[in-house]
């Protein structure tokens, strides 16, 4: 009862509210305009969080997040492209619909079943992640180095594209963490005799480098694309028969995204692809899927919004990102001098359910917008992209700079830039570099202070059994898209 | 997302061993992974007595042999399915990325903001806005407007040059 009264404190605090709603409606836009997304938009406003309280920067961060992966839906149904990789799956059956003159029925049943799948999550956070604080607690540096290692070779295999891409692109985004002085030896690595690399490098001009940067170069090449908007006169709730046909699509998906996203992978992307294919495999019509399916539509988006609470779990009671966007929010919260981990469930509770509280609350804001204001976000997308890419480099270029005031991270901004718009080319996901860089720290610092525990000897990881079972599940994490390939 | 679908026999039968694509990009991952790799060994090594697990050099190398090996087992698997040839890159594309270089010559040598205007300018013009007016919005309505957003907000001082010299005297 106390805990559901901090959850409700956001909706009796007028700051957090606009906060909330500023939020939620900036994560919209984010959503709707292809190319940007949740990650780009959180790591760009990030800078502007320092003028907050912590509680207000997270709850900005997790608006964005929640309305953010939404919002990628509108593109999805009116202009078949995805605003954000998460409604990829939206598009399969969003689109047809849409084309049949029932564009509203279509983002009808996405804002409803996002909506679910969004509010289902925050309940599996509410109660998982306590649980899982709990349980870390009996976590020594063995345990989270192997958890962390678990973490990368989760991403590897479940994540998007070649799971061998996804490990060196992981390994990359770990070396990239090693740059800057040792934290326990104070010796320089990788500086090349740049007195301002011994810090290291910044995640923010990293994250907006490998996909605001690297997002306007893919951009450049598609000039010559033509999006063909389908029109929409008014968002139109499901009706009972679309209810009835969808309800248990809707809880299946809400139960996969919110598991898909506990695991650190991908978050919604793969969520919702995973979604949709089961939501067709159960489906007593498969055969309408990918020609207007409404339960197509309610898997791939119940699932990718479910997503954004499951993610959450591993990030606030553990530390590890459940997603590049938790990434952000991890960074966020890191700024901010929150440490996350069981101490903080311990020790802030009001603070963390003022996040729970305020993401149950986001995700009714983002249906109050998305239902009446989709017709609106829609022009959004209208903007075309020889305008907006400059702005947005213009903000990317500015926000990158102020965190440090350096021009070393504008360099590295651009230079990850580059970088990030060829391993796309090329099949390698920027999202493990992401998340590779954040745990760097984690891994090394873990694994060193483990020998130092073990006096050197490595053999001394298999006397716990907690770290074992970790590298039984990485070994198993592994393995699994070969049996998948076999199979 | 990637256009690198993998497919089979799609560039099997034309391209010599060095202009594959697969080819080229694994081979810039390990030429590079080899070079770092060699200035590893040329970190400091601690004592024994502070050498806390491991030396600072271990962790790295570690990672670099990883990086090495599996991407040559990326190459590997590409011999047996090769990736398709993608596509071109489009001349906006080479602009976009001088641009980039303009900004940062610019940025350096005379003004910050003007950077950012020079490119917006180049940006959206060779991308295809030829109106004045958005012309004008995006290389000095919107730069004013980030500035003193950025500049009241969050009371950032940015790098001094030729325009923002003025504002900031």
């Amino acid at each position: 009862m106390e805990n559901l009264s901090l959850m409700l404190a956001p909706l009796l605090s007028s700051k957090l509210m606009i906060v909330l709603i500023f939020g939620t409606l900036f994560g919209l836009i984010l959503g709707v305009l292809p190319g940007l997304g949740p990650t780009t938009g959180g790591a760009l406003i990030l800078p502007f969080t320092m003028t907050l309280d912590p509680l207000s920067a997270i709850v900005l961060l997790t608006a964005i997040y929640c309305a953010g992966t939404y919002g990628g839906a509108i593109t999805a149904v009116l202009i078949n492209t995805p605003g954000t990789p998460a409604a990829a799956a939206t598009c399969l059956d969003g689109y047809p619909l849409a084309q049949k003159g029932e564009a509203g029925r279509a983002l009808g049943m996405a804002t409803v079943s996002s909506t679910i799948g969004g509010i289902f999550s925050v309940v599996v956070l509410v109660f998982f992640a306590p649980l899982l604080a709990q349980l870390a607690y009996e976590f020594g540096q063995p345990e989270y180095f192997a958890l962390a290692i678990f973490g990368l070779t989760m991403l590897a295999s479940i994540g998007e594209g070649s799971p061998i891409k996804n490990l060196i692109a992981g390994a990359f985004g770990i070396l990239i963490s090693t740059i800057g002085k040792d934290f326990m030896t104070s010796i320089d690595r990788f500086t090349f005799g740049i007195n301002e690399l011994s810090e290291g490098i910044g995640f923010i001009p990293v994250v907006v480098g490998l996909f605001a940067i690297s997002e306007m170069l893919t951009q450049s090449t598609l000039l010559d694309q033509i999006f063909k908007r389908v029109a929409l006169k008014a968002v139109k709730l499901p009706s009972i028969s679309d209810y009835k046909k969808t309800w248990i699509t809707i809880l299946r998906s809400s139960g996969i995204g919110s598991f898909i996203g506990v695991l650190p992978a991908e978050g919604g992307t793969v969520a919702s692809l995973i979604g949709y294919s089961e939501a067709k495999r159960w489906s007593k019509n498969p055969e309408e899927f990918g020609k207007g399916s409404v339960e197509g539509i309610a898997g791939a988006e119940a699932a990718n919004n479910a997503a954004t609470g499951g993610a959450m779990v591993p990030t606030l009671a553990l530390g590890i990102p459940g997603s590049a966007t938790t990434a952000v929010i991890l960074t966020g919260l890191i700024i901010h001098g929150v440490r996350p981990g069981p101490d903080l469930f311990r020790e802030q509770p009001d603070f963390l359910y003022g996040i729970f509280g305020s993401m149950l609350i986001a995700n009714v804001l983002f249906f109050i917008f998305g239902f009446f204001g989709a017709k609106i976000f829609a022009r959004i997308t209208l903007v075309p992209n020889k305008l907006l890419w400059p702005m947005i480099f213009a903000v990317s270029v500015c926000g990158t700079y102020s965190l440090s005031q350096s021009m070393l991270d504008v360099w590295i901004m651009l230079f990850f830039g580059i970088i990030g718009f060829f391993m796309r080319r090329y099949g390698f996901s920027v999202v493990p570099v992401i998340i590779g860089l954040i745990l760097g720290e984690l891994v090394e610092g873990t694994l060193r202070q483990s020998l130092v525990i073990f006096e050197g000897n490595w053999l001394e990881f298999l006397t716990r059994p907690i770290a074992v079972s970790f590298f039984i599940l990485s070994f198993i994490a592994l393995i699994f898209p070969l049996l998948r390939k076999k199979n | 997302m990637s256009d690198v679908q993998k497919s089979k026999g799609a560039d099997k039968k034309s391209l010599p061993l060095f202009f594959n694509i697969s080819f080229k990009v694994i081979f810039i991952i390990v030429l590079i992974s080899s070079v770092l790799l060699y200035f590893t060994f040329t970190f400091e090594e601690v004592p024994p007595i502070l050498n806390r697990g491991i030396q600072p050099a271990t962790f790295p190398k570690a990672l670099l042999i990883l990086i090495i090996s599996l991407s040559l087992i990326v190459y590997y698997l590409s011999i047996k399915v090769p990736w398709n040839i993608e596509k071109k890159l489009p001349n906006s594309f080479y602009i976009t990325l001088a641009s980039f270089i303009i900004f940062s010559v610019v940025s350096v040598t005379l003004d910050f903001f003007l950077g950012i205007s020079v490119l917006s300018v180049l940006v959206s013009f060779f991308w295809g806005e030829r109106r004045i007016f958005y012309l004008f919005l995006v290389a000095i309505i919107f730069p004013i407007i980030v500035f003193i957003f950025f500049e009241t907000i969050l009371g950032l001082r940015f790098p001094g040059g030729i325009i923002t010299n003025l504002y900031y005297n």
